[in-house]
């Protein structure tokens, strides 16, 4: 498939710069900790390396005592919030660009984290490099602060920066989530972090980089609506439920994450920052405050969030997103919050 | 009353201490050494290096031991730990024409300057389980060949051949700056050393895969092994306030050079193509397989067409790395209630839709 | 008249061979032009420098655009260019699944123009995409298949309708009739007159097949190894060839 697109130079209207993301080639060898904001804990670089290194080859067996941090021994500090100065750098420099266009994908020089691809690299690392002594940090995956991986990212910053977490919305300065937006509404000076697996919308429409790239620098959106027609066709309806894209700011189509639907509304027009990281696919986006955010849609088949036709069985409030809980095996099911912060306010405040 | 399921905390560290006892196994068993991970298994040491990206024998066999020997989890600790080094720059070009040989194999010549080196090598071995080994035998030491009056010259296959311009000449360093995929993001199309770079870290399964498909006519190269040779070269680097090279130390390469399909056209006159893979430690099905798939990857470079997998950069070189895709593949476990939720609910109410229908038009 | 689409010395090389050299022709609303050779003569090259796929190595193209300005194909961006392709011109290619998504609709592909220019009303594309398929002989109730399951000829029909949608000023065809059937060629090679002739199309159509040139085109130009050998009124230059070897073009096809 193709339409005329190699005429005249490669040069289209894109933001994208060569060499973008990119990091400076050696960093910091004089103060590899760096000294700014999150600088290493216990002051100036001592001239010690920040990392055992192991003996030489052929030493004896002892070099599991001097091992790495990782390796659950050793008594290395880390650096404030895991990631050395220069990454943080980089990753700045990264949100800087993506706060400036909202919408865009900027490339970004992403590390391997201890956490596996997939399970959140991305937004920890955005995480890591916005995250200052003073900050309070909620961490859901679900919309639930007590699933296992919210727990262990939560437990990371904690132990790597030692800063306070809460697992009340209203207390937090940085969110980092997966798959949800927190009910309570955000406010300003909040951070919600997103988590990101796949951050090109386009991407299943069509598999390459380098035309995905062109599309969007060209702003040929109409494949994004061959897919909603597609659907509508088909089944009636528009049939994505949950990574429904969205417009930003009347420029770039936007993948969301793998959100609800029924979350899309309230990134319109919100009062608090929203950062994304994809650490597999080596992106980072945002949508600054008070941006307008718009969900796809046909003007005869415009655009809806899924509703519950039931309370939720803890709290009992309504129009609010519900997890399916399996009660027994002969279809005994109940719907509960899929916020738990939110719920446990609500029950709180009954009592 | 129905109660949230709760404590995730509890039941992570529960978890962890349940791994620390199995990795350990039967305590009656005595403890393995990381000396003898690194000694024992050492081209499974070499594999976490080289896939890792980092030159450590010592890390790479303590991070074996910590993954219970699952090479993709090493190769997880080693690269993240790799993360938390400081950069200080990069070494003067690696002289592997001043290698010191372990081993030297050539098949397009049957003799050469400094001539072939067997070495330690399983090929030729009978494939025969040797019980003895089970019960500790102690071996007899190798004797000592005779070195050749030319082994102290060995130069490679590839520029014996390019003294006569038979094959295409390695491109010059012209002081372009190179990439360096773990400071900065691939930018598709990208240049050949950056995708050396993903190959050399690239999972081993992957890469060997896509080279023999290259074999079986997805993206044909009629490949000749120039050369495979193994061995230590030493690690050079300029420091700013000297300005002149000085040895950090030795360490254990694979390079493969590969001799492919000829070029020329009535001006030109043909030339023979190069492939080239190069990997830490000792690991020939890596650096072949390497050097098969650069040669694949410069299909349009050299004007073939595109049509199979491993000619089409973006494919090779998304999917080559084993931590992105183990990552990828291993996230599926994780909760996606939420979205489940999502499709459930549209799923259903499309049925009643249906259901519905169906009952009007009865 | 200007024209409306006029090439100047157009020439591309592939190393040491020459696919087209000094290529000159103008066309213009109204007027269908056949391009004729035998393959490997620059037909398809050509007609890709044309269409602004391929940039020529030297020579120039001059498009005359909708507010009647004339501009040189080279100088206009990357984004307009696209948007040109998508809404004022088309192009029908040989093989199917390279002009049509094959795992749409009838009615997505149809649609897509309409929704890259940015209408949004569901029920406003259906309804086009509809009239379109009636005006290619394409039954309404095929509208939610997909081109997998169409015949060749009706691959090529919505092929046609795709284009056409955003009511384009020219079209370029590479051989659209090759590999049908007689019968099919003759009613596709029908609908193609009919619809240019009504719409006032400017159409390119490469072809190796000197009957398609006949009975479609008012103009004709033959190539042979990259360069144009001959160029006049259809029936002039296929009734009375004055090259040797459009001579040899034309008395093969009849001794055939």
């Amino acid at each position: 498939m193709s339409d005329a697109r190699t005429f005249g130079t490669d040069a289209h209207p894109s933001p994208r710069l060569r060499g973008e993301g990119r990091d400076d080639l050696v960093v910091g060898a004089a103060s590899p900790k760096g000294d700014g904001e999150g600088g290493a804990v216990g002051g100036a670089f001592s001239g010690e390396l920040p990392h055992p290194r192991l003996p030489p080859l052929f030493a004896d067996d002892d070099v599991g005592k001097t091992l790495s941090p990782q390796a659950g021994r050793g008594d290395a500090a880390y650096n404030f919030a895991y990631l050395d100065e220069g990454t943080k750098r980089m990753i700045r420099r990264a949100l800087l660009k993506a706060v400036a266009v909202p919408g865009y994908q900027v490339p970004f020089a992403s590390r391997e984290m201890p956490m596996p691809y997939g399970w959140g690299t991305g937004g920890v690392q955005v995480t890591a490099a916005i995250l200052g002594r003073s900050d309070v940090l909620k961490v859901i995956d679900q919309g639930a602060d007590d699933t296992t991986n919210a727990v262990s990212i939560r437990r990371f910053f904690a132990k790597t920066a030692g800063i306070a977490t809460t697992t009340r919305t209203g207390e937090a300065t940085v969110i980092q989530t997966r798959h949800r937006i927190p009910e309570t509404p955000l406010t300003e000076g909040q951070t919600l972090v997103y988590q990101v697996p796949i951050p090109e919308p386009l991407r299943f429409l069509e598999p390459r980089e380098t035309e995905t790239r062109q599309m969007h620098a060209l702003a040929e959106y109409g494949l994004m609506h061959v897919k909603l027609y597609e659907d509508i066709s088909r089944h009636g309806h528009i049939a994505t439920t949950y990574a429904y894209p969205v417009e930003v700011a009347g420029r770039y189509v936007m993948d969301p994450s793998p959100t609800p639907k029924f979350d899309n509304p309230k990134m319109d027009d919100c009062p608090a920052l929203q950062l994304f990281g994809a650490g597999r696919e080596r992106r980072i986006y945002a949508v600054p405050p008070y941006t307008r955010v718009r969900s796809l849609d046909f003007e005869d088949h415009p655009f809806t969030v899924q509703s519950f036709d039931r309370p939720c069985a803890l709290c009992g409030a309504e129009g609010h997103y519900l997890d399916e809980v399996v009660t027994d095996d002969a279809g005994g099911r109940m719907f509960i919050c899929s916020d738990t912060d939110a719920c446990e306010t609500r029950r709180e405040g009954a009592q | 009353m129905y109660v949230a399921v709760k404590g995730g905390e509890a039941a992570i560290d529960n978890a962890h201490r349940l791994l620390a006892e199995v990795r350990r196994g039967d305590p009656a068993v005595p403890d393995l050494t990381v000396a003898q991970i690194r000694e024992q298994m050492a081209l499974l040491v070499d594999r976490v290096m080289a896939e890792g990206s980092l030159n450590d024998p010592d890390l790479a066999a303590l991070a074996l031991k910590q993954a219970r020997g699952d090479v993709v989890e090493a190769v997880f600790l080693v690269r993240a730990f790799r993360t938390t080094l400081p950069r200080f720059g990069a070494s003067v070009p690696l002289e592997t024409g001043r290698m010191t040989l372990s081993r030297r194999i050539s098949a397009t010549f049957k003799d050469l300057p400094g001539g072939q080196v067997l070495g330690p090598t399983f090929d030729y071995t009978h494939r025969l389980v040797d019980f003895g080994l089970a019960e500790g035998e102690q071996l007899e030491p190798a004797a000592e060949a005779e070195p050749r009056e030319d082994a102290a010259a060995t130069p490679r296959v590839t520029d014996l051949l390019g003294r006569d311009g038979l094959i295409e000449p390695s491109p010059q360093d012209d002081g372009t700056p190179l990439g360096d995929i773990t400071r900065e993001p691939v930018d598709f199309p990208c240049d050949r050393s950056t995708r050396l770079q993903a190959l050399a870290r690239g999972d081993e399964g992957f890469i060997l895969a896509l080279g023999y498909s290259t074999q079986r006519g997805y993206g044909r190269t009629h490949p000749f092994v120039g050369e495979v040779r193994v061995g230590t070269v030493a690690v050079e680097f300029v420091p700013e306030e000297l300005g002149f090279p000085v040895l950090l130390g030795t360490m254990q390469v694979t390079e493969c050079q590969m001799v492919n399909q000829f070029k020329g056209s009535r001006e030109v006159p043909p030339q023979f193509t190069r492939g080239y893979g190069l990997v830490f430690g000792q690991s020939e099905r890596k650096a072949m397989a390497m050097a098969l798939v650069d040669r694949a990857l410069r299909a349009s470079e050299l004007g073939e067409p595109l049509a199979s997998p491993a000619q089409d950069q973006e494919f090779v070189l998304a999917h080559c790395d084993s931590l992105q895709a183990t990552g990828f593949v291993e996230h599926l476990k994780l909760p996606h209630y939420v979205d489940f939720q999502a499709e459930l609910e549209l799923v259903r109410r499309m049925r009643a839709e249906a259901e519905d229908k169906r009952e009007a038009a009865e | 008249m200007t024209p409306l689409l006029s090439a100047h010395g157009l020439t591309k090389t592939y190393g040491p061979r020459i696919a087209c050299a000094g290529v000159d022709l103008d066309i213009t609303e109204g007027e269908v032009l056949a391009i004729v050779g035998e393959s490997g003569s620059g037909k398809s090259t050509l007609l890709s420098m044309l269409a602004g796929e391929l940039a020529p190595d030297a020579g120039e193209i001059r498009y005359r655009d909708r507010e009647g300005r004339v501009r040189a194909l080279g100088a206009i961006g990357p984004a307009e260019l696209r948007s040109l392709a998508r809404t004022d011109w088309g192009f029908v290619r040989q093989d199917a699944a390279q002009g049509l998504r094959m795992a749409v609709s009838a009615g997505g592909n149809v649609g897509e123009r309409l929704m890259g220019l940015g209408e949004r009303h569901y029920g406003n594309i259906r309804a086009c995409a509809l009239d379109w398929l009636d005006r290619v002989e394409i039954a309404a109730d095929r509208i939610d298949d997909p081109p997998t399951r169409f015949s060749g000829g009706m691959r090529q029909r919505l092929q046609i309708a795709r284009n056409l949608v955003t009511a384009p000023r020219l079209v370029l065809m590479d051989e659209p009739t090759s590999g049908l059937d007689v019968s099919v060629q003759a009613r596709l090679l029908d609908l193609i007159r009919r619809l240019s002739g009504e719409l006032g199309l400017a159409v390119v159509i490469v072809t190796h097949d000197l009957a398609v040139a006949r009975l479609l085109s008012h103009r004709i130009a033959v190539m042979r190894a990259g360069r144009v050998v001959e160029t006049g009124l259809t029936d002039q230059v296929l009734d009375d060839p004055a090259d040797a070897y459009t001579q040899l073009l034309v008395s093969s096809v009849l001794a055939a």
